[in-house]
């Protein structure tokens, strides 16, 4: 480093910590997690479906207004399911008259 | 029996398309009778690296289309005879493209060829599933970096599910091939090692492909870095990958930093 000096370059500045070990324990980290994604947009294409047909059996609902949402946590995951059920009066009576 | 290889990597820039280049050529100087196939419709680069971007006149999805057969589109490597390259469309519509089309494509050239080398484009939209729909081997090109290493990781579990093997209940066989590989930054931390690589995405080593000028150099003439320079650190690397794909056991040679006086000077090569 000494040379790099004598050379007229800059100082040598201290040696950079070594950062692979970081980009290998974050990535195995976040593969794991994502490894066990996979798969996942197939379960909830079928919670979806089924939810919609159990709900419509019922209630008119919009297809588009049912949305669903799978949370992983370390500890426990959230399925959140949100729909959006209509005014029932208000559709009923457009569909009588 | 005919062999549909795709090189693929989810990441761009990793360099599938020298792989690409560099293994069909190789595999054409060992005797085998290679088609390379471009899949990256509106941007193709696999006739510009093999120095045929003057000679193209149809293209896969005239092929797909009817409007010509396969033997006016494929065209034939100047120096060596047994390398054929079907060039992607430039400037059709992506769309154009469908797993009917290619299906028919690929059939045709598995009574053809020994290897069929689709260089798939970056992403893991449509013409890369198209292009691994049908593949028996996959190539998965990585650079030894946290994003690279990634998508390779999604690239392979995409091999492992929505191939036609997959389907069916087999599997395309895997290989990786680490590119771009910096001895000296390995060496002092600053990048993952091939034992990192290796660990993490779980899959076998076809080779270690150095970073190195020789493949700009290659690029720039059109030619594959093989056919430039036998003898660069690359090629070499390429050649032995190569014969590994061919069934023959090749010691791995991990490459070592070189030790000449700027090298040492400058702590790395030029990126």
């Amino acid at each position: 480093m000494m040379s790099l000096r004598l050379f007229g370059g800059r100082a040598a500045p201290a040696p950079p910590p070594r950062s692979a070990p970081v980009a290998r324990e974050r990535l195995q980290i976040l593969l794991a997690h994502e490894r066990g994604l996979r798969g996942q947009p197939d379960l909830l294409d079928l919670l979806r479906s089924e939810i919609l047909a159990v709900v419509s059996r019922h209630v008119t609902i919009d297809p588009e207004k049912l949305n669903i949402r799978m949370e992983r946590g370390s500890d426990v995951s959230m399925l959140e399911i949100d729909i959006e059920v209509p005014n029932v009066a208000d559709r009923r009576s457009v569909a009588v008259a | 029996m005919a062999k549909v290889l795709v090189v693929t990597s989810g990441k761009g820039g990793v360099g599938k398309t020298t792989t690409t280049a560099a293994l069909g050529a190789t595999l054409a100087q060992m005797g085998e009778k290679v088609v390379v196939v471009d899949f990256d419709v509106g941007l193709r680069n696999l006739d510009l690296v093999l120095g045929a971007e003057r000679r193209v006149v149809f293209d896969f999805i005239n092929v797909v289309q009817g409007i010509a057969n396969l033997s006016q589109a494929l065209i034939r490597d100047k120096r060596l005879e047994n390398l054929w390259l079907l060039p992607a469309s430039q400037t059709r519509d992506k769309d154009a493209l469908t797993e009917e089309g290619v299906g028919k494509i690929i059939a045709e050239l598995r009574t053809k060829f020994d290897w069929i080398i689709c260089d798939s484009p970056a992403g893991i939209e449509r013409g890369a599933m198209l292009a691994m729909r049908f593949a028996d081997e996959a190539v998965v090109v990585t650079n030894p970096e946290v994003s690279s290493v990634r998508d390779s990781d999604r690239i392979i579990g995409m091999l492992d599910s929505k191939t036609v093997k997959a389907e069916k209940g087999e599997q395309v066989q895997k290989h990786l091939l680490i590119t771009r590989f910096d001895t000296a930054r390995a060496a002092r931390g600053e990048m993952l090692s091939i034992e990192d690589v290796l660990d993490i995405l779980a899959t076998p080593l076809l080779g270690i492909i150095p970073e190195s000028q020789d493949v700009l150099r290659a690029s720039n003439v059109g030619a594959p870095v093989t056919l430039n320079d036998a003898d660069c650190p690359p090629s070499r690397a390429y050649i032995d990958a190569a014969r590994r794909l061919m069934g023959e056991t090749v010691p791995m040679m991990v490459p070592t930093a070189r030790k000449g006086l700027m090298d040492r000077l400058l702590g790395r090569r030029a990126a």
